[in-house]
């Protein structure tokens, strides 16, 4: 178990690595000097500050000299400064990510359980009434673009029946403490963690039925029938546990999404993460800060994957630890 | 294909999206930019802008009609490029195995883990918004799929017996692959492709609103985009071309099932 | 004489398949008694309904079929008339069952002994830690090595005998009245299934249960049956007591199965010693390592240890052996479609082993091979006449010439022409195989590799293929390496047997002195576990 971890944490860093080198490349891809580039359009005037760029990561020294200072810097998590907001990078990421976190972890949940739940319903009530509508609603859901059900929301919710606030993290002014609090960031945290759960929910009902239907023509799920089982048991004990594996993988494979439909939602409803910084370094040009995310958002879907590959080796008996 | 309901449903929706993404244009030309009426004209008020106008006036019908041919392009040329970089690799990875495999496939899984909206957004911001480089990254963004899905199909199928046979019998590795492998592995990527179309859609649309769309394109998500801080006053320039992309995107998962039952009938059979 | 009144009997059964099938009804008009004590064999060949019966009997029936008619009678009631609760209540206690596939039959992400403990708690029985302790018995008294070890086990974890071992401690929990057993030996090896039928039979006799074991070996019946029922397309053709189904069967199709089934007793070959060697295999190594990650040792698993052995021109060697002991991969190493660790594979003059790249792709028609599984072995998106042609075609026949020649090797094996423009799916599994024996000769080869070329075909079928395979050899002069697990096949093609065990020949013999006169251990046990050897030979 132990050695497992090691082993995906270490593949992780050099994964990692890998995307600093190639963030490295990308300010290069980039039309014009990498330290106008880096300074984004607002430091590029300001030549003092192109010229302290130029020297920092010695701009002017060969290739692999540059790639060695730029891998430095990152390690020691010195991810730049941003002109435009006159902090480092670094600071201003880590201001945010706590946000992110909170909304990103929220929606996975709602999404996964409720996905699972109405998945489960449609194949244990396949055929009916019951499955075509969870199945046409899925559909419907898994084609909606995050950004217009984010502005549907706002326009149903906020607009018509003012029910939720539209944007922010919090009602700013109210300087809400204790209870009252965090029932007000619950408030402001609903539609942004509902809309962002929706598109997945829909995938993981999805999964969750093809998958339950295709573990119920197993042999033993006849074994269980011929021993007696109720249904119920019989689905949830062994079709659901069965059914559930290639949930968790997709799972997985979703966290890079699940971080680029917060980009959106959090533009869209102003919520203070890294998303919304993103569109912000985006808007100004500030492609320090934007590269910097994108490593922190790259950081996030590897733990993420490591965790979802731990649950699977718990779940999934054949997968044996070494140990 | 043609038996399963949500196929059909499917292939008209596709067949429409792109009758009107080619002819569209023709039938009615007046330009999506051009300023018709005046500012924040309700839908269904007049009848040469049904549609109504946004806050410059633009005729919000004519930018429906002319993004079809944006998200359409774009989704289609993308996925084709997607998969004429997944294929051979998945092929390579899964026919020679070993060290070929290994390098293959950590070079996708590499793409694989940088989360690929973010990457996506990196991209055109930095190649700087056009319809290539849109095309570009979001074919950068959707091969590694491709290249697994092949790569395991390959596999299985290398192992097949008819591929021995073809083996003993003195095939070359290039005839074995062309002839004897790929076309049985066919089946689940023509699925995947459709399902990939819808993505590229819905990826375009999500770089546009955020100001990443071509700059001379009209495009859904632009609008949507456009919309978006004035939709206290203005519901309809969000909703219209918010519906445009839900029905082209649903209509790619439809054809997308549908194929799979038709190519697969294995599993849809019990859920009727 | 039958004294005990049935346990369970079934009465006209008739089961419809749905719409288009190939025939209307899965099972038609079946009546058999099951008696407590008394084992009943129902057996056919595939597609007879046999299975059917059994599931009918359980409840189980799959939703595209459906009774139509007929009784199941037992403790007084009408089985088919039970609502679901019924069926539940019944099921596991007084109806236990045992499948098949004891891999995929038993759930992968539950322990052993939880799996045995829901048989208690599926009918609200003992408390868990009772549960828990009756699976600990339960697992000792079939016989489960290490069974405190077995209960927490997951299923990968045991071989397939174990597995199918703590099946049959699941079915038998709550001391059922009737067993139903779906072929339940045929996954296994033979020493397995020996071991398997024996607890089956002892079991059964001392719990007094009255068991219907479906199956299609007659060996199988042979060693376990007291009643034979034969099932052919849905309707009983015969059925008695076992002695008499043997020593006098009445129908025609009886008779037929049974003299397809071949004899144990090798028949008389001539010896070949003057002939030259067609094939020559020295010092074969090949080992199979699975990469155990940074912190474990890597898995072997040795598929060749030091195999030697030639082939004369005309004489068919058979390589014997049970899963896992490497036949099959001695096969595909001298097939070349696998590499060795080491050794040498002559043909005639040419070592095949130091060839590569177009070398090799020129000398490979010298030896052909033939596959295990007649739906596996022929792409199904070609039509048949590229499957033979493609073959000659890359060799730089002419295509017309390759055409014609097709044209002909389809005759020689029995199957018209008009197959050149069809597609594989078209044809059963026999007349598939036969297309795979005629893209094999389309390249005139010396030697024939034939890998368990007749295993996956039901017995009359294999008779005819191997009789193909023989009368071919001999018109063309060829020689043949046999691969199966099965000992009668093998007594009756064979000019010389090499057994196979854990990757190497533990023994190899001319065949008549192999069966006479086995001098290893492992060979002894195999002869001995081959199902209805010791008493009632088949008729033939």
């Amino acid at each position: 178990m132990l050695s497992f971890v090691a082993q995906r944490v270490v593949k992780g860093v050099i994964v990692l690595l890998a995307i600093v080198v190639l963030n490295f490349f990308l300010i290069r891809l980039a039309p014009g000097d990498p330290a106008v580039v880096m300074a984004g359009e607002a430091g590029a005037s300001d030549q003092i500050f192109v010229k302290q760029l130029r020297e920092k990561f010695g701009l002017d020294k060969p290739l692999p000299e540059q790639l060695f200072i730029y891998v430095k810097g990152v390690v020691t998590l010195d991810l730049g400064f941003s002109f435009r907001q006159q902090a480092p990078v670094s600071k201003l990421i880590l201001e945010r990510l706590p946000a992110t976190l909170l909304l990103t972890l929220t929606a996975f949940a709602i999404s996964l359980m409720l996905g699972v739940l109405f998945g489960s319903f449609a194949a244990r009530f396949a055929g009916t009434f019951l499955d075509t509508g969870i199945t046409v609603f899925a559909l419907i859901f898994y084609a909606m673009p995050i950004f217009w059900v984010a502005l549907m929301g706002i326009l149903l919710f906020s607009v018509t029946f003012d029910w939720l606030p539209s944007f922010g993290y919090e009602t700013v002014g109210a300087n809400l403490t204790g209870l009252a609090h965090a029932v007000d960031v619950a408030k402001h945290l609903i539609m942004p963690a509902m809309t962002l759960g929706l598109f997945f929910m829909a995938t993981y009902t999805r999964m969750t039925r093809a998958s339950m239907l295709e573990v119920k023509r197993l042999d033993f799920v006849k074994t269980a029938r011929a021993k007696g089982l109720s249904d119920a048991v019989i689905q949830r004990r062994h079709v659901l546990r069965n059914a559930l594996l290639p949930v968790v993988t997709l799972a997985g494979v979703h966290s890079g999404t699940l971080i680029g439909g917060a980009v959106i939602t959090e533009t869209v409803f102003a919520w203070p993460g890294i998303g919304r910084l993103m569109y912000d370094a985006l808007l100004q040009r500030d492609y320090n800060l934007l590269l910097g995310v994108f490593v922190i958002c790259s950081a996030m879907v590897l733990i993420f994957n490591l965790i979802t590959d731990l649950v699977y080796r718990l779940v999934d008996p054949r997968i044996e630890f070494a140990s | 294909m043609l038996r399963s309901p949500s196929g059909v449903i499917g292939l008209i929706i596709l067949l429409l999206a792109i009758g009107i993404a080619v002819f569209g244009p023709m039938l009615f030309p007046n330009s999506p930019w051009r300023m018709v009426q005046r500012p924040f004209l309700p839908p269904f008020t007049l009848s040469t802008v049904p549609l109504g106008t946004d806050a410059l006036g633009r005729d919000v019908f004519a930018g429906m009609i002319f993004g079809a041919r944006v998200s359409l392009l774009v989704g289609l040329v993308s996925t084709l490029v997607a998969l004429v970089v997944g294929v051979p690799i998945g092929a390579m990875a899964g026919y020679f195995g070993g060290k070929v495999d290994d390098a293959l496939m950590r070079f996708t899984e590499f793409f694989q883990t940088i989360p690929s909206f973010a990457l996506a957004i990196v991209l055109v911001a930095i190649l700087q918004p056009s319809i290539y480089s849109i095309v570009a990254s979001i074919a950068v963004v959707s091969w590694p799929p491709v290249a697994r899905l092949v790569r395991g199909e390959v596999l299985s199928l290398r192992t097949r017996e008819y591929v021995q046979a073809a083996v003993v019998t003195g095939q070359s590795n290039t005839w074995i692959i062309l002839r004897e492998i790929l076309p049985n592995a066919l089946s689940p990527v023509i699925v995947l492709a459709s399902l990939m179309v819808a993505t590229a859609i819905l990826l375009e649309s999500s770089l546009a609103f955020l100001g990443l769309g071509d700059p001379n394109l009209i495009s859904w998500g632009y609008m949507v985009g456009a919309g978006r801080t004035v939709i206290r006053q203005a519901w309809w320039i969000t909703v219209f071309p918010g519906v445009a992309i839900l029905i082209s995107v649903l209509g790619l998962n439809l054809i997308g099932e549908g194929l799979n039952d038709a190519l697969n009938p294995r599993l849809s059979r019990e859920g009727r | 004489m039958m004294t005990a009144p049935p346990a369970v009997s079934i009465k006209n059964l008739q089961i419809a398949l749905p719409k288009g099938a190939e025939r209307a009804f899965a099972v038609d008009g079946v009546s058999l008694d099951l008696r407590p004590g008394k084992i009943v064999c129902v057996v056919g060949e595939s597609g007879s309904g046999k299975s059917m019966c059994a599931h009918a009997l359980m409840g189980l029936l799959p939703d595209t079929v459906n009774v139509t008619s007929g009784e199941i009678l037992f403790e007084g009631r009408d089985l088919l008339k039970l609502d679901d609760d019924g069926w539940r209540d019944l099921r596991g206690r007084r109806l236990a069952m045992i499948f098949q596939e004891p891999m995929t039959a038993l759930n992968p992400l539950m322990r052993i002994g939880d799996q045995m403990a829901e048989m208690f708690e599926a009918h609200g029985l003992l408390t868990p830690r009772e549960r828990r302790a009756r699976a600990l018995a339960l697992a000792r008294e079939v016989g489960l090595p290490d069974p405190e070890r077995i209960v927490r086990a997951y299923p990968h974890q045991l071989s397939g005998g174990q597995r199918q071992r703590a099946m049959i401690a699941m079915a038998l929990a709550l001391e059922p009245a009737v067993l139903v057993a779906d072929e339940p030996t045929t996954a296994l090896d033979v020493t397995t299934q020996a071991q398997i039928l024996k607890l089956i039979r002892n079991l059964q006799r001392n719990r007094n249960m009255a068991v219907m074991f479906i199956t299609h070996d007659f060996g199988v019946v042979a060693d376990i049956a007291d009643q034979v029922v034969v099932l052919r397309h849905g309707k009983v053709v015969e059925e008695g007591p076992a002695a008499s189904v043997f020593d006098e069967p009445q129908h025609d199709y009886t008779k037929a199965l049974l003299a397809a089934v071949p004899s144990m007793d090798p028949p008389v070959r001539e010896p070949l010693d003057d002939q030259a060697r067609a094939v020559e295999v020295i010092g074969l190594d090949k080992t199979y390592v699975t990469s155990g990650g940074w912190f474990r040792e890597d898995r072997r698993v040795d598929a060749a240890r030091e195999v030697n052995f030639n082939i004369l021109k005309g004489e068919t060697l058979g390589l014997v052996g049970e899963s896992g002991s490497g036949k099959s991969s001695v096969a595909r190493l001298v097939m070349r479609l696998i590499e060795a660790d080491r050794g040498t594979v002559r043909i005639g003059e040419t070592d095949l082993t130091q060839l590569s790249g177009k070398a090799l792709r020129t000398e490979r028609h010298r030896i052909q091979m033939i596959f295990q599984d007649p739906f596996a072995s022929l792409n199904p998106r070609r039509k048949i006449g590229h499957i033979i042609a493609d073959g000659p075609i890359a060799a730089g026949i002419d295509p017309k010439v390759a055409f014609e020649r097709a044209r002909d090797l389809l005759k020689m094996v029995g199957l018209d022409a008009g197959a050149l423009e069809r597609y594989p799916h078209e044809f059963s599994g026999g007349q598939r195989q036969r297309i795979g024996i005629a893209r094999a000769l389309a390249l005139e080869p010396e030697i024939i590799v034939a890998d368990e070329a007749v295993s996956a075909l039901d017995v009359s079928v294999q008779a005819q293929v191997l009789r193909l395979l023989e009368d071919l050899k001999a018109r063309l002069g060829l020689s043949m390496l046999f691969i199966t697990h099965d000992l009668r096949v093998a007594a009756q093609i064979c000019d010389r047997i090499a057994v196979m065990q854990r990757g190497a020949i533990v023994e190899l013999k001319p065949t008549a002195q192999l069966f006479a006169a086995p001098e290893h251990a492992y060979t002894r046990e195999l002869l001995a576990a081959v199902p209805g050897r010791k008493e009632r030979a088949p008729a033939a």
